[in-house]
Parts: C-alpha cells; sequence; structure tokens
C-alpha cells in the first residue's frame, strides 16, 4: 500500500513538474514573439516575404479564431453553422492580411517587456513599450495573453496606449452590421473584399 | 429665450441614455454610465469626410512639413503647447477635486514658464515632476457624472460628445486663462494671433506625431469612421476614468464567453 502511495505521489510530482517544464510565463512568451517579429523585420526580406513570415509567427502566437468570435460580439450568436464557417475562414485571412499588412511598415522596432500583471486563471496583460523615433514618439503596448492553456500562451488583443484594437475592430464590424440592416451578409463581404484588394 | 433652448436641447441631448450602434460598448462617464449613441451618424460621416478632405489638401500636408523640422525644435513647441493647456488643466484639477496634481502641475507651470524659458524646456520632468495629464472641462463633467450625449464629429476639429462639446465652450467663457489674456482681453504683449496660432500648432503637433498611426489606420480599416469613433470614446473613457490600468476601462464580460481552447 506503502509502495502504491509513494509511487502515485512520484508520479503526480513527476507530471506536474513536466508540465511545467514546457509551460512558459506569459511576458517570456510576448518577448519571444516580438523578438521573431523584430527578426523579421529587421532582417533582407522583400515586403512579400515579410508578410509571409509575419502571418506564419501570427498563426503560431495568436488567438486568431477566439479574436473572431469576439469581434463578431452578440452578432455570433444569430449565425447559422454555415455562416460561423464562412465566417471563421473569411476572418482569419482577413486579420493575417491586416495583421502583417500593419507590422510590415515597420523596420526594426525596438519593443522592451517591462512587466506583467496576471489577471485571472485566463489572462495576463503584458506590458511593453516601444521606443520612440524621430517621426514615431514612445508607443506603450499592452498584450492581452490567454493562458488558459499554459502550454499553448495565445495573444488576444494589442492594447496601444490604452486603445484596445480587438475592441476597436469589434465596434467596426458592428458598424458595418448594423448599417446594413443586421445582415452579416454584408460583413463577409467586406471581409472578403479586403482580403483581395 | 433663444439661450434658454439652446439650453435645454444640450441638456436634453447630454443625458438622452442611448443604446448605440456600436454594440453599446462605448461608456463615458464615471458615475452615470450609458452607451454613446451615434445619434446623427448620417450627418457625422459627411462631416468626417469633409475632414478627410480638408486633412489631405491641408492638415497632413503640414505636419509633414513639421515632421521635417530638427527634433529639438518640435520637442520644444510641444512642451511649449503643453505648458500652455497647463492653464486649462489646473483649474479643471481642482474642479474635479485633485488638489495635490493642481498643486503639481501649478508648480510644474512655474518652474517651466521662467526657468523653461516660456515652457520650451520641460525642466520640471527633469527634476522629478510626475508625468503631465492633460484634463479638460468636458472630462471634468464626465468625472462629475454628466453622461456624454451624442457622438458629434464636428467640422475641422474632428470627433466629440455633446458634453465635450460644452465643455470647450468653458474654454471661451472665462476657463482658459490663455484665452482669458489674448482674445478676451486686450493687452501690450500677446494677441488673438497668439491664442489661435497655438490652437492650430497644438493641431498639428499631434497630426505630424500620428501620421504613420492614422496612415496606417486608415488602410486596414474596413469601416474608417467607425474605427475612429471607436478610438475617440475609449481615449476619452479612460482619460476621464483617469486610469493608467488597463483592467479598469476594459470589459472583459465578452472575453470570458469566448472558449477556443
Amino acid at each position: 500500500m506503502n509502495k502504491k502511495f509513494t509511487l502515485a505521489i512520484f508520479l503526480i510530482i513527476v507530471f506536474s513538474n513536466f508540465s511545467k517544464a514546457y509551460s512558459i510565463e506569459a511576458d517570456v512568451f510576448v518577448q519571444s514573439t516580438i523578438n521573431r517579429a523584430a527578426k523579421t523585420l529587421g532582417g533582407n526580406l522583400s515586403k512579400e516575404e515579410r508578410m509571409e513570415k509575419l502571418k506564419e509567427i501570427a498563426r503560431e502566437t495568436v488567438d486568431i479564431e477566439g479574436i473572431g468570435f469576439y469581434s463578431l460580439g452578440a452578432n455570433r450568436k444569430n449565425l447559422t453553422d454555415d455562416q460561423l464557417n464562412e465566417y471563421k475562414k473569411v476572418f482569419s485571412e482577413y486579420f493575417l492580411k491586416s495583421f502583417s499588412s500593419r507590422l510590415a511598415e515597420y523596420s526594426n522596432p525596438e519593443i522592451e517587456v517591462n512587466s506583467k500583471n496576471v489577471i485571472n486563471a485566463n489572462y495576463t496583460i503584458v506590458s511593453s513599450t516601444l521606443a520612440g523615433t524621430d517621426s514615431r514618439p514612445e508607443v506603450k503596448i499592452e498584450w492581452r495573453v490567454y493562458t488558459k492553456d499554459p502550454e499553448n500562451l495565445l495573444i488576444r488583443d494589442l492594447i496601444i496606449e490604452g486603445l484596445s484594437l480587438a475592441r476597436t475592430q469589434k465596434e467596426e464590424f458592428s458598424s458595418i452590421i448594423n448599417s446594413n440592416d443586421g445582415k452579416i451578409e454584408a460583413l463577409l463581404k467586406n471581409l472578403s473584399d479586403f482580403v483581395v484588394k | 429665450m433663444k439661450k434658454f433652448l439652446i439650453i435645454s436641447l444640450v441638456s436634453l441631448m447630454l443625458t438622452s441614455s442611448a443604446n448605440a450602434d456600436t454594440d453599446g460598448e462605448n461608456n463615458i462617464s464615471n458615475k452615470n454610465p450609458g452607451p454613446v449613441k451615434d445619434c446623427f451618424e448620417s450627418v457625422n460621416r459627411v462631416t468626417f469626410k469633409f475632414n478627410q478632405v480638408l486633412d489631405n489638401i491641408i492638415f497632413e500636408p503640414v505636419a509633414k512639413t513639421y515632421r521635417i523640422l530638427p527634433s529639438p525644435v518640435r520637442a520644444g513647441t510641444g512642451n511649449a503647447l503643453n505648458n500652455l493647456s497647463s492653464l486649462v488643466t489646473i483649474p479643471n484639477n481642482i474642479l474635479q477635486g485633485e488638489f495635490v496634481k493642481a498643486g503639481v502641475n501649478t508648480g510644474r507651470f512655474v518652474v517651466n514658464t521662467t526657468i523653461g524659458v516660456v515652457g520650451i524646456f520641460d525642466v520640471a520632468e527633469k527634476i522629478g515632476f510626475p508625468e503631465y495629464e492633460k484634463e479638460d472641462y468636458g472630462q471634468t463633467l464626465g468625472v462629475m457624472g454628466v453622461g456624454a450625449g451624442c457622438y458629434i464629429v464636428l467640422p475641422v476639429l474632428g470627433p466629440s460628445t455633446v458634453r465635450d462639446t460644452a465643455g470647450s465652450f468653458a474654454n471661451v467663457l472665462g476657463g482658459d486663462a490663455w484665452y482669458n489674456v489674448t482674445v478676451a482681453n486686450d493687452t501690450q504683449h500677446v494677441s488673438d494671433f497668439d491664442y489661435w496660432a497655438s490652437r492650430a500648432s497644438t493641431g498639428i503637433n499631434f497630426r505630424a506625431k500620428n501620421i504613420d498611426s492614422f496612415n496606417n489606420l486608415e488602410k486596414n480599416s474596413m469601416d474608417f469612421y467607425a474605427s475612429v469613433r471607436s478610438l475617440y470614446l475609449q481615449d476619452r473613457q479612460r482619460k476621464i476614468e483617469n486610469s493608467k490600468a488597463t483592467t479598469e476601462t476594459m470589459d472583459d464580460g465578452d472575453w470570458e464567453e469566448i472558449e477556443s481552447q
């Protein structure tokens, strides 16, 4: 009995440590993501190559599906399964294009991670600063990191000088839907048009 | 009678509770939280377009030219304009009951105006004064619990709310010492021109700092008008709550429902 108990305790300890060994702190995760992006932006790549690399980074580190659901707000409850699947597909393409296009404009961004604030088991806010240049003032950037699965942290929002990009996108989507009599098709069309433009 | 009608109309718009076109997300008053309604959206969109044209023809080119100036010149201009804005910030600190901040900002103004040569050098920051935060009468009304009223886009001046527009009238009704000594009263040393030049410079300074961000936002927005509205209202909410902590101004409700893992 004692042996079995000891073995059970041993296994629990081993597996809990094993799990910890593969988990990563949110601030380290953000810094590592920034470093990957900075390496891409600072390298000798063409704009198209840069954008492809950035898309790859986004697929691995950003909760695109989660942001997509959040951006739909209350509207997501009214969608049929077909509409939802179409939305997921087109949103992912839209997001990757928009994300890479925004970042591809920067070259050698210097971002320093300053601190983190664990809100709850699911979210940590990581604070960082984008160094100012001659043409741009210093910018405070916060990263909402989804930490529910400690082995697979994902970014859900960027808060720039206190302004949430996810919330801005949500309100933009809502405006498009509302100004088209609440039709989700209008948003899907806008997203598709953005992807091909 | 005319004054009464105007006051009644403004009061009605200020206190009107509303359901925003934006999913009811923008709550910008400390004590009277309620979503901000875009009551005049079609007119606002036209004004927004007009402002964009004006921006393309005048403000952006001027801001780009301004950005060519050496960095110390731009920094000095920005410092001097910030220093002037203290004259509005300090009375608002007092109205909001922030007496310590009012004292600190008065000290900052005295130090920067004298040793800092009319505010060109931010000496106060160098000697350890805390980071400067602007306040205005719209924010004070928000802190006092006055609702934002409808969202409006003003020609040339851009995004605002009825409350913030009403608040800005306080500047020209004696609430801004800089306006009082330049426009309202005839003094020998400063004139109307100085006031309007400082206002225009503030706008150009702001635009120059945000050229890339604005262009990036416009390029990547499907509805640029809605994006700007959202950003403006988020910014006002944060300023009214005098909050630096992201978690204090963000509503996690929707995030909590999303399970993608």
